[in-house]
């Protein structure tokens, strides 16, 4: 089928919130290239799972798409006109099945060389979009804060690294009560700024108390979910004809219900940690991978007004002698590799809140838990300076928000 | 306020770099390896040469000519090694190797980045566009097939040692009037058939690919590589288990596949690819930076090891590169060192070491070359014809 074939009916298996969007803009939904097209429903079929910020996005993208004249609507769709696509790939139910047809493109697009071309029009693509409909600022400045190290009694190697020149180091900071001061600020903000989905806890191991107005998700609280999920990839993993990309689309058309995962009465959040642990990889077996890659999703996706993560330990690798030689003993915990990875997961946490709207107000702290090392990116601060000061952090808090 | 101020410093050196655009650091990619190394080796451009290469090309140096080619199945960025920050992760490549070597700072490649198919890449010396996760024969004819044709070479002289089931087709094609290739030794298969399968649970060792960290392929075939051990290798299964115990990750197993290669059947080409680095895709970034420092010091043991041969000392030469890099930092596409799918500069840029035999020492080589021009450029170091490589000689090497 060819975009121009779309009717009404082929969306009636959409959710409905998602069905009625698709109809409504229908008329220029049959103008897109098949090799944009099915990238584009496949954010429209999950519109009633999305969050507020994602819906917003959509509905502009769409509303910009609509409002192009002929001659422009041509002008930015050339370059997706122009890839080459397979037969085999317009048998594929696109309409229905938009992520499995992006799979396939995606091999498509690799083996026939034109890779390279469709990221650059479709990063040329997102530039116009961004220019047509600009998003908005956020109401206040925007907080991220990672929360390293925790377990690790002593670290020699220098801490942030890849930060420091974009902010200021304190290495002799007051660390007395720290985690509780900035579960508290974060709770503070979501007080004084109500928004859904706007205020974000990610706890790599058991999540600490906190304000009911924060969306929480933890490694431990997704326990079940996790070992439920390991349990069904093995059963898929045995069956004929089964590899990873076979068992990648098998994990990508599962509900949160095949895991456990749809008692909170939240389906957008369901489906959020679902999505975590089904198309991040190695966020099912290593806690440092599952903090990271939720944050870099909660930001790309819910564009909170703060997030907070808590890195854990993760289990350790057991090298090849020690498997061979004592088979049966449970993988510890690996301290200084967790750090590590969260050195690195911090730094990314940054880059990824950089991207949203109201980055150059944009406040960052990282803390390496329980000691007096943290780093701040704020516009209120210098960079690339150390601060020997023996502020706490919630007063640093404050200093970098002001 | 007043207090903080009183009590910073400004940082100097790297931690006060301003931050690069992606752009800009696509730009630098090749430009710092060069000052890099130029810095750390005192290494030479090599533009500034000139004169005929230092390789002996008479027939019978010829025949006593041994090639090693090490890859790597997990691309490594530079930030993990030659940068400044990364030097400290490859302390044997940078102070052992690059000083004896020709390195060539400018390595794209333009094919698909998938391990096994950018690997089946660089030995045919063509963009293969096979299915990366499928067992099935490179398209066209490998380096091995061309060498044992035109040399009319045994099957002993050429072997591959690679870390997954999904890489033992890579030896030979299924190409017309070719077919004749390299035997393909699988450690980790080794290993699984050596245990019968009824030892431990050895699953995170034996994945074909870290794409997907949960996925551990059905291993078949144990039969033929146990007799291989006894025959080839003259190591019981006792003993092959003794020595892997004493190991702690498949690529240490590879390397000493590699040796006992060596020493029992001495291969004029040899071709090993190493998969550690590749854990990153499970995105516990401490775990790909162990991958990348075994890495290097496994490079570093090679190299002994053919100084220790008389079979291999003076007259090898051994090549050593990524198959490709990983994705950017700052490219929000992809989740920077974890993965290889944007297909940006970073993850399409790498280098390549050549030192040993016939390659001038401490040169540096920053003109762009593909990854495909390998092949043709070890037809010409060894005398054969690879007819249906798209790549072209590294004029440097000849």
């Amino acid at each position: 089928m060819q975009p121009s074939d779309l009717k009404p009916e082929v969306f009636a298996n959409y959710p409905p919130e998602a069905r009625t969007l698709a109809c409504a803009h229908l008329e220029v939904i049959r103008q897109l290239p098949l090799s944009f097209l099915p990238n584009l429903l496949r954010e429209v079929i999950d519109y009633d799972f999305k969050f507020p910020a994602e819906r917003s996005a959509l509905e502009k993208e769409l509303a910009t798409i609509s409002s192009l004249s002929s001659a422009e609507r041509e002008d930015w769709f050339r370059g997706f006109a122009h890839i080459a696509l397979s037969p085999s790939l317009e048998r594929v139910d696109w309409v229905n099945q938009p992520a499995r047809f992006g799979e396939q493109e995606s091999a498509h697009l690799w083996s026939t060389h034109q890779q390279d071309a469709f990221r650059e029009t479709a990063m040329a693509y997102g530039a116009r979009l961004s220019a047509a409909a600009p998003p908005g600022e956020p109401p206040v400045k925007r907080l991220g804060i990672a929360i390293i190290g925790q377990g690790v009694s002593s670290y020699d190697a220098p801490l942030f690294r890849n930060l420091r020149a974009h902010g200021t180091y304190f290495s002799k900071l007051d660390a007395k009560d720290a985690l509780q001061l900035l579960l508290a600020a974060v709770g503070e903000r979501a007080q004084a700024h109500t928004t859904p989905y706007g205020h974000w806890y990610v706890d790599g191991g058991e999540a600490a108390e906190h304000s009911p107005l924060i969306t929480c998700l933890s490694y431990k609280a997704l326990e079940g979910a996790r070992a439920a999920l390991l349990r069904n990839m093995q059963a898929e993993i045995q069956r004929p004809g089964m590899g990873p990309e076979q068992l990648r689309t098998h994990l990508a058309e599962m509900k949160p219900s095949d895991l456990g995962i749809d008692k909170a009465s939240d389906p957008v959040l369901d489906r959020f940690q679902l999505k975590i642990l089904t198309e991040g990889s190695g966020t099912q077996i290593f806690s440092t991978t599952f903090a990271q890659w939720a944050a870099r999703e909660a930001l790309r996706r819910a564009q909170p007004l703060t997030l907070l993560v808590r890195f854990a330990p993760r289990q350790s690798i057991r090298p090849m002698n020690d498997l061979l030689s004592s088979p049966q003993t449970e993988p510890e915990l690996d301290f200084t590799g967790s750090l590590v990875d969260a050195d690195m997961g911090a730094y990314y946490h940054w880059i990824n809140q950089q991207r949203l709207p109201g980055a150059s107000q944009s406040v960052f702290l990282a803390w390496f838990e329980d000691h007096q090392q943290a780093m701040v990116v704020s516009p209120s601060l210098p960079h690339g300076v150390e601060s020997e000061s023996s502020i706490d952090l919630g007063k640093l808090l404050q200093l970098a928000l002001s | 306020m007043d207090e903080f101020f009183q009590n910073t410093k400004v940082l100097s050196g790297r931690f006060a770099e301003e931050p690069l655009t992606p752009r800009e650091l696509s730009r630098r990619l090749s430009l710092s390896r060069r000052e890099f190394l130029r810095g750390a080796t005192g290494a030479v451009l090599g533009s500034a040469l000139s004169g005929a290469s230092p390789y002996v090309r008479g027939e019978s140096a010829q025949r006593k000519r041994k090639v090693i080619v090490i890859t790597f199945g997990g691309g490594a960025r530079d930030q993990e090694t030659f940068a400044p920050e990364g030097q400290a992760n490859i302390p044997h490549l940078l102070n052992e190797l690059a000083p004896q070597s020709s390195f060539f700072t400018h390595v794209t490649n333009q094919g698909i980045l998938g391990h096994y198919v950018a690997t089946a890449s660089l030995a045919t010396g063509v963009y293969e566009t096979l299915n990366n996760f499928a067992a099935v024969p490179p398209d066209h004819p490998t380096v091995f097939e061309y060498f044992r044709k035109d040399l009319r070479r045994p099957s002993s002289d050429t072997w591959v040692v690679a870390p997954s089931n999904g890489f033992n087709r890579i030896g030979e094609s299924n190409y017309r009037s070719y077919g004749s290739g390299a035997t393909v030794i699988l450690p980790k298969h080794l290993l699984n058939a050596a245990t019968s399968g009824s030892g431990p649970n050895l699953d995170h060792l034996l994945h074909d690919n870290y794409e997907d960290p949960l996925y551990t392929p059905v291993l078949e075939g144990g039969e033929f590589e146990l007799d291989q051990l006894n025959r080839i290798l003259r190591l019981s299964v006792d003993d092959f288990m003794a020595h892997a115990r004493t190991l702690s990750s498949p690529d240490e197993l590879s390397v000493y596949i590699a040796k006992r290669l060596m020493q029992q059947e001495s291969p004029s080409l040899l071709w090993i690819t190493m998969h550690d680095m590749d854990v990153a895709h499970s995105g516990a970034y401490s775990l790909y930076i162990d991958g990348i420092r075994r890495t290097d010091r496994l490079c570093a043991e090679l190299w002994k090891a053919v100084q220790a041969e008389p079979e291999y000392r003076d007259n090898t030469t051994l090549f050593i590169l990524p198959d490709f890099g990983r994705d950017a930092d700052y490219d929000a596409a992809g989740n920077g060192f974890q993965h290889h799918r944007t297909g940006d500069a970073v993850s399409r840029t790498t280098w390549m070491m050549a030192l040993g035999r016939g390659v001038r020492e401490g040169v540096i080589y920053d003109q762009p070359m593909q990854s495909i021009d390998l092949v043709p450029s070890l037809g010409a170091i060894m005398g054969f014809s690879p007819d249906l490589a798209q790549g072209k000689p590294i004029k440097e090497l000849l």
